[in-house]
């Protein structure tokens, strides 16, 4: 039974572990996730006190042994009284709880609308069997931006985005940073999020969406102000020329095959809407939405064999042999 | 201990459950490649007609997930812009029972592969061969060309006709029940 205990309680701990890091409520690293991890404790401490009080006041008078009354069917009217008020009392303190656990959230909910009410920048996320579409809003159109997966933001400053979706409901979770929203077909949900210091929070599909909704993870990086506006100028830019015979063969065969229908790459006549953007796909951390690290070599697996990777994923396996694979994984991984 | 037993079969009778849908999203090109000629019209000579069935045909057709993506690819790759969800635009309407180029699963392959001369441009080499099966199965569900148990079920938007799976019947189209 103690060995039992024991083994329980290590392996808690072990799971206490994963409230750290770059994806955690409990790990806060700005103003809302902090609402929201106060919260959690608060709740979490006052439910494990009144816990601890009932079951004491539930194991006393079973452990207690009865009192031997001298007539047990006699009345006494004092100790029922002292019971109501008990009684009383208790749904007293119990209501009382509820409705202050009530406001609290009320107003943690407050903290949270008011974080971006003067937000200068909104950004559009779009949710995508399975990854994620960012649109950077500008009022001047040239300056409109659209990536993936990767949410870049100014750090200390709050930052507007408008979820939505294009095809089932989606949800919105960067636990470092805030709470979770949906994303929602024809229509859009607003979530404010401010990151205190730089840094780089994981994000994920929080709401089951088909086969790879566990491969549907985001990064927010949270960057300098100036660093920031020059990673917009820097995307803003059309892609390159490619910077070898073999990647120029790689152009060639990304716009002689399926791969245009789908994908945009800016300066080429690649204009596809429904996949990815990779006009700069190689200056992202990852692949397919968190699934595997940006390098050569995923590249190239990750074109050879989508459907390996992230089986059921909407790009097709597209048949290239090994050069025509290669010349294409060169292209691609000079789109800086 | 008959409770117990009894418990342990209920629950690996439970365990059928978990079995999942299979879903073929690799290429199947152990089935054909579908490069065989397909007619485009019924004179030939010496009145023979070449074989217009493919092996892939069958594991496309009535299949429920390949109908589908078929369904999504086909706004995917704006088939949409020129035949509308089907009632037709610039390109003829695909939801009627008339077919200027055979309304066989091949025929319909045929025509997106490589394109009709009056401004049906050719896929070839822009949609892999797969998926050009599952858009020529769609295309023939949406004239009731495909059991409605494996059929669409739901249209995200508006369009001219009911889902596909409440689609009547080609053989039925037209006549009063
Ligand atoms: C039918 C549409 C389609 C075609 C054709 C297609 N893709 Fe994709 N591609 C997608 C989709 C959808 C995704 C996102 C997959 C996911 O993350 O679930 C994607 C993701 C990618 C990514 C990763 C993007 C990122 O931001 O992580 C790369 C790289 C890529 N495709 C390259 C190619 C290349 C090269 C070809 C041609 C050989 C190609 N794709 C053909 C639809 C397509
Ligand atoms: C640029 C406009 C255009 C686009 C895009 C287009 N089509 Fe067509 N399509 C046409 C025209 C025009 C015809 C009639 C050709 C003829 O009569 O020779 C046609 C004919 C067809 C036919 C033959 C109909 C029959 O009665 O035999 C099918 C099937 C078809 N298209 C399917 C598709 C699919 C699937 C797509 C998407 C991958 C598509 N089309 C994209 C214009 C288009
Ligand atoms: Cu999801």
């Amino acid at each position: 039974m103690k060995r039992l205990a024991w083994t329980g309680f290590g392996t808690a701990c072990v799971f206490l572990q994963g409230c750290s890091g770059w994806q955690s409520a409990l790990d806060p690293k700005g103003p809302a996730a902090s609402e929201l991890a106060w919260l959690i404790w608060f709740f979490t401490a006052l439910c494990a006190v009144i816990w601890v009080l009932v079951m004491i006041a539930l194991a006393t008078p079973l452990l207690m042994r009865p009192l031997a009354r001298s007539e047990p069917l006699a009345l006494d009217s004092g100790a029922d009284r002292r019971k109501l008020r008990v009684v009383v009392i208790a749904v007293g303190l119990t209501a009382a709880i509820v409705v202050g656990l009530t406001l609290l959230s009320f107003f943690a909910n407050r903290t949270l609308a008011a974080i971006g009410s003067d937000a200068a920048l909104t950004i559009r996320v779009t949710g995508h069997q399975w990854w994620w579409e960012v649109r950077y809003e500008d009022a001047t159109p040239s300056r409109i931006l659209t990536t993936a997966n990767e949410i870049h933001i100014p750090a200390g400053e709050p930052v507007r985005l408008l979820l939505t979706s294009t095809d089932v409901i989606h949800s919105f979770w960067v636990p470092s940073l805030s709470g979770k929203l949906d994303l929602i077909p024809g229509h859009i949900n607003v979530l404010d999020i401010k990151a205190d210091k730089p840094g780089v929070y994981r994000g994920q599909c929080a709401e089951f969406c088909g086969a790879q909704h566990a491969n549907m993870g985001t990064f927010i990086i949270a960057e300098p102000r100036a660093k920031f506006d020059a990673w917009w100028n820097d995307q803003l830019q059309p892609a390159g020329p490619p910077a070898s015979d073999e990647a120029k063969a790689g152009e060639d065969l990304f716009l002689s095959r399926p791969c245009v229908m789908c994908h945009r790459i800016g300066g080429t006549p690649a204009g596809g809407t429904v996949a990815p953007d990779l006009t700069h796909i190689a200056s992202r951390r990852t692949l397919a939405a968190g699934t595997l690290t940006m390098s050569r070599g995923n590249l190239a697996a990750w074109i050879a064999d989508p459907q390996g990777v992230k089986p059921g994923s909407h790009m097709p396996v597209v048949e290239l042999n090994g050069d025509e694979l290669n010349a294409i994984v060169a292209y691609l991984e000079g789109l800086k | 201990m008959r409770h117990g037993a009894a418990m342990f079969l209920f629950t690996l009778l439970t365990l059928a459950a978990c079995q999942r849908e299979e879903r073929d999203t690799r290429p199947q090109s152990s089935l054909g490649s579908g490069e065989q000629p397909m007619p485009v019209t019924t004179l030939e000579p010496g009145g023979q007609r070449p074989s217009a069935s493919d092996n892939k045909a069958a594991s496309f057709e009535a299949n429920a997930f390949h109908l589908s993506e078929g369904k999504r690819l086909f706004s995917w790759f704006n088939c949409s812009g020129c035949h509308a969800n089907g009632g037709g635009g610039m390109g003829p309407a695909l939801m009627d029972q008339k077919w200027l180029y055979g309304s066989s699963i091949e025929n319909i392959h045929a025509t997106i592969r490589d394109g009709r001369p009056k401004g049906m441009p050719s896929f070839r080499d822009k949609i892999p061969d797969d998926q050009i099966w599952e858009l020529a199965a769609f295309v023939r569900s949406l004239s009731g060309n495909a059991p409605s148990s494996a059929a669409p079920q739901r249209n995200d938007d508006m369009m001219p006709h009911p889902s596909e799976n409440r689609m009547p019947d080609a053989a039925t189209l037209g006549k009063s029940p």
